[in-house]
């Protein structure tokens, strides 16, 4: 769609081997956009793969959730690990944080797509509003996330009793607060490694997607787009942090739903 | 001087409002299947129908966002095959690693 808008497309005046050619009718940065988007695909269902892996290798929980005590024995409860929010503390609301933050992600895509629009219409104005709350979205769940990471590392105030081998490969029962890639309070040593690898992986795409998106809104802002006759930059980047939206909606259902 | 004289104004085209509103639309289904997740999550008794559910509300809302937000659906034909397509090897490596690690569970235990 964008070759109608864009003027970029010279095969016609330079004839087939002039050069200038759009293979499937998609730009050479869009094309390679969606390559490394597929690449990239195959990067996170690695990732998520293997979760369900070492899931299925373990027991789950038996019991009523409700009932939910952390134990290296078999699989936690998401709802009862994930179940704490900012500023409330001891308040048991499950899921509701990570719920929150997948509307601002959903949100901050759906800005990004009306900034795509604009682009197609070269309203720059409108480019660089749109590209500003996406802009705002895209910190304010990177900052979510450094609470949620912050709020898994520290642990509970009660902690769980759990035998372990330690660092030393000494076999000891002590009361574990908190998570790091050794041993958590919340499961097998195995959860909290995923946690910080599929989720940590995924915020390293969104601070990257954050700092494009900078490059974007401060190039459309002093007019490069402008003079340079269209805002297809806009629409690569778009395609990258639809990208991103579309990887945490995979996360939130096999981390935190499931 | 020079670049002055080449900067040109691009056209600006009015808002579609139709457009727009398509946007906003999807949105809200994007946001509504979350919702139902979320309610589902809490009503529901945990187990396989719930998992499936799970997996095929997740499977919509990434057609949506591919097709409509990627705008992958106005591509060429070829170019979307050549993205899905090298997605089903996806299915076999989630087989064989369910497979896998059911057997490393009944090693375990």
């Amino acid at each position: 769609m964008s070759t109608t808008t864009t003027s970029i497309n010279f095969s016609s005046k330079r004839g087939i081997w002039g050069g200038g050619n759009e293979p499937l009718n998609a730009s050479y940065g869009k094309l390679m956009m969606w390559f490394f988007l597929l690449s990239d695909i195959f990067t996170f269902a690695g990732f998520l793969i293997v979760y369900g892996a070492i899931r299925v290798s373990y027991p789950p929980y038996g019991g009523p959730a409700t009932d939910f005590v952390g134990s290296n024995e078999y699989w936690p409860v998401p709802e009862m690990v994930f179940d704490a929010l900012p500023f409330l503390h001891g308040i048991h609301a499950p899921l509701v944080f990570v719920g929150l933050m997948t509307f601002i992600l959903i949100m901050s895509s759906v800005t990004m797509v009306l900034a795509v629009e604009a682009g197609h219409r070269n309203d720059k104005n409108d480019v660089v509003k749109w590209l500003l709350w996406t802009l705002l979205g895209g910190i304010t769940f990177l900052g979510c996330q450094a609470w949620e990471w912050t709020h898994f590392i520290h642990g509970t105030d009660g902690g769980t009793v759990l035998t372990y081998v330690n660092q030393f490969s000494d076999l000891v029962t002590e009361t574990v607060y908190g998570a790091n890639l050794q041993v958590n309070e919340y499961g097998p040593s195995s959860f909290a490694q995923l946690f910080f690898f599929i989720t940590g992986f995924h915020g390293f795409h969104v601070t990257i997607g954050v700092a494009l998106l900078f490059i974007a809104f401060y190039q459309a802002a002093v007019g490069v787009y402008e003079q340079r006759g269209h805002y297809e930059m806009v629409e690569k980047i778009g395609l990258y942090w639809h990208f991103v939206d579309l990887v945490w909606v995979f996360v939130f259902t096999f981390f935190y739903l499931i | 001087m020079a670049l002055q004289e080449n900067r040109q104004t691009l056209e600006v085209t009015p808002r579609n409002g139709e457009k727009i509103k398509k946007i906003w639309k999807i949105a809200g289904i994007l946001l509504f299947l979350t919702l139902i997740e979320f309610v589902f999550a809490f009503t529901m008794e945990r187990g396989m129908l719930l998992y499936a559910i799970f997996i095929g509300l997740t499977l919509v809302k990434a057609g949506y966002i591919m097709m409509e937000f990627m705008h992958l659906k106005e591509e060429a034909k070829i170019l979307i095959w050549s993205i899905m397509l090298p997605l089903i090897f996806l299915i076999w490596l989630v087989l064989a690693l369910m497979r896998e690690g059911s057997d490393i569970f009944l090693l375990r235990w």
